[in-house]
């Protein structure tokens, strides 16, 4: 059986969590099957950080274009890399990189691709992947074909590995992209309101209709002393601004309160959220997912709700 | 520019989704079909390129069903061509499968970029764009909210990453694009536009022959939540009573 191979991710401050969160599962399963794990770096900047990861092997992809995120020459690279390491199981974390990479990689070297990863189990040898779908309304259970797969995975599915090891390391020069270049990165507008500050949140999703309706949302912010946030379809509707934006895409939020008012709940959503110490649910439909890692729920229409829940917070 | 829209077709959750929990198997055919709004978005940002540059959009999605309405809604939007794929295709196909036959005719196209929704929420075996950029070698990149033809045969990207932070990618054509949302909100065809359209316009159709699939036994189950909220019942004003004795309780109310 090959290795288990996983694509590490250049944060600000390192690897990324949901890089060594990969880095965990590998390793378990890698015990399990009594096979080796190999990750695969990119660029110089985390050498030290590559390192010390504690896996067999650490392949450093590096050259030209490698510091930064390159969707065409990191597919490249990693495309050689795979060639070479021929591995049984592929660990991507679910990002902007692991969509990218994914699902071209699985393409480009006709690999089965597993989308949406939540978990893999390990039976007598076989392993099936449990993948989070239709807006996690479903989970699939997919068995891993024999001769192997990539599973891209969302991030926060198993806790971080930080275990320090003294792994083999390869050098491998990665050529520049002729297709693709890396014009330049912008940082994120800054905002007047830093929701991740926040000890309350009213968040509203496309359950709020229209910007007219904002107004009550901000009403009841005001009347509770917090601010209001939301999900991605009110900000690509224009409606807030995308500081304002809790999620995947967004910001990753741990208010004391967190008010759900029309967001459904989709993996994306509550992977900026879900930590919140008390959140509550403002959905008419009960079987929204967001129900799932709500502490209280109500189905009243969140148009009705807001403004009788404020108007009771102001009068006393 | 030509460029190429892939749309498809996935189960509407608004709703409940067709679950045989005995069989663990999906009955797709008991499930009502919505475009995926991710598609959406990347048939609206073709639309604004053509506005800009003059670009010529086909748009084009593979007959797993009911797909002629949403080629229609998206000819009366403006695309100029509409294609489907035909073949012993059924509800049920794969996004392997499908990214297959729609990679086998854009392989013998000359499309420059290929546009489609970044996911899909029954994606289960893989993205649409990566997959079809793989399956043909071309580049791509996907969670983009940009895209801007550059003078000549070059495209600029917008590509966003966690927490706001974007890169803005030059390439080459032809390109794959996975369009996480257009510049702006999608616009909306009339039904009286719609049933115009299918009135006078034609939908090309394409026969190809089914592709392998490469994941085998997919069994489908509702999770099985850790928890699930507390539920609070009665009229709106005993959900406010409930609400604010939770939140005074916690300390989280306001001392005036
Ligand atoms: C790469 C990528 C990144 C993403 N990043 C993010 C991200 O950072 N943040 C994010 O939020 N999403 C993100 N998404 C999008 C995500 O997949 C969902 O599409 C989005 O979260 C849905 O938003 P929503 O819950 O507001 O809308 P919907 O899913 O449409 O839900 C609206 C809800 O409102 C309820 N509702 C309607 N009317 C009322 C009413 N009157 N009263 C009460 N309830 C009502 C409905 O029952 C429904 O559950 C991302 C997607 C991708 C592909
Ligand atoms: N300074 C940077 N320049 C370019 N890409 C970056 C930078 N920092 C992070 N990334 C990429 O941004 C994506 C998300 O990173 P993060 O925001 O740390 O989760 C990853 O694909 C990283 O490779």
């Amino acid at each position: 059986m090959g290795p288990i191979l996983i694509v590490l991710e250049n944060g600000a401050a390192g690897v990324t969590e949901a890089t060594k969160e990969c880095v965990n599962k590998a390793k378990s399963l890698a015990a399990q099957l009594g096979t080796t794990t190999v990750a695969v770096g990119f660029g110089k900047q985390h050498v030290s950080d590559l390192r010390r990861l504690a896996v067999t092997k650490v392949v450093i992809a590096s050259g030209g274009t490698m510091d930064l995120y390159n969707p065409d020459a990191y597919e490249k690279v990693l495309a050689e890399i795979f060639g070479n390491v021929k591995p049984y199981l592929t660990l991507i974390a679910n990002t902007t990189m692991g969509l990218d990479l994914g699902a071209g990689l699985a393409g480009r070297t006709q690999t089965p691709l597993i989308a949406y990863g939540i978990d893999i189990e390990e039976q007598d040898g076989r392993l099936t992947a449990i993948s989070q779908v239709f807006a996690g309304k479903l989970l699939a259970r997919v068995p891993i074909p024999e001769d192997g797969a990539i599973v891209t995975v969302i991030p926060g599915s198993w806790p971080a590995d930080n275990e320090a090891g003294d792994p083999e390391i390869e050098e491998w020069t990665a050529q520049d992209s002729e297709a693709m270049r890396v014009l330049r990165v912008v940082e994120p507008e800054q905002s007047d309101i830093d929701i991740t500050k926040a000890d309350i949140l009213v968040s509203v999703g496309r359950g709020i209709e229209g910007p007219d309706n904002l107004p009550l949302a901000e009403d009841l912010a005001e009347a509770l002393g917090g601010v209001v946030s939301c999900s991605r379809p009110v900000v690509d509707a224009g409606w807030l601004p995308k500081a304002r934006q809790v999620g995947k895409s967004g910001q990753t939020v741990k208010p004391k309160l967190y008010l759900a008012c029309g967001i459904s709940g989709a993996p994306e959503h509550l992977q900026g959220m879900r930590d919140a110490d008390l959140i509550i649910a403002i959905n008419t439909d009960e079987s929204a997912s967001i129900m799932d890692i709500a502490h209280f729920g109500t189905t009243a229409d969140m148009l009705e709700l807001m403004p009788a829940l404020a108007e009771r917070l102001k009068g006393g | 520019m030509r460029l190429a829209v892939l749309l498809k077709t996935v189960p509407d959750l608004v709703e409940e989704l067709a679950l045989d929990e005995d069989a663990r198997t999906l009955l797709f055919d008991e499930m009502s079909y919505v475009p995926s709004e991710w598609d959406d978005q990347a048939l609206e940002e073709a639309l604004i390129i053509k506005e800009e540059s003059g670009a010529e959009v086909t748009v084009i999605a593979v007959d797993t069903g009911d797909v002629d309405t949403m080629l229609f809604t998206a000819l009366a939007k403006g695309a100029d061509y509409a294609v489907k794929i035909v073949g012993d295709f059924d509800a049920a196909m794969s996004n392997w499968q499908k990214a297959r036959v729609v990679a086998d005719y854009l392989g013998r196209g000359d499309f420059d970029a290929v546009l489609s929704g970044v996911q899909a929420i029954d994606d289960v075996d893989g993205q649409l764009p990566g997959l079809v950029a793989g399956f043909l070698g071309w580049p791509h990149a996907s969670v983009i909210t940009e895209v801007r033809v550059a003078g000549g045969s070059h495209l600029q990207l917008r590509q966003e990453y966690a927490g706001g932070l974007v890169a803005e990618l030059e390439t080459v054509t032809p390109i794959v694009v996975g369009v996480q949302a257009a510049r702006k909100p999608p616009r909306y065809a009339s039904v009286a536009k719609v049933r115009q359209v299918a009135k006078s316009a034609t939908i090309d159709e394409v026969e190809a022959d089914v592709a392998e699939a490469r994941l085998a036994g997919v069994e489908y189950v509702r999770p099985v939540a850790a928890g699930h909220a507390e539920m609070i019942e009665g009229d709106i004003d005993e959900v406010v009573d409930r609400i604010v004795a939770i939140l005074e309780e916690r300390n989280l109310l306001r001392r005036a």
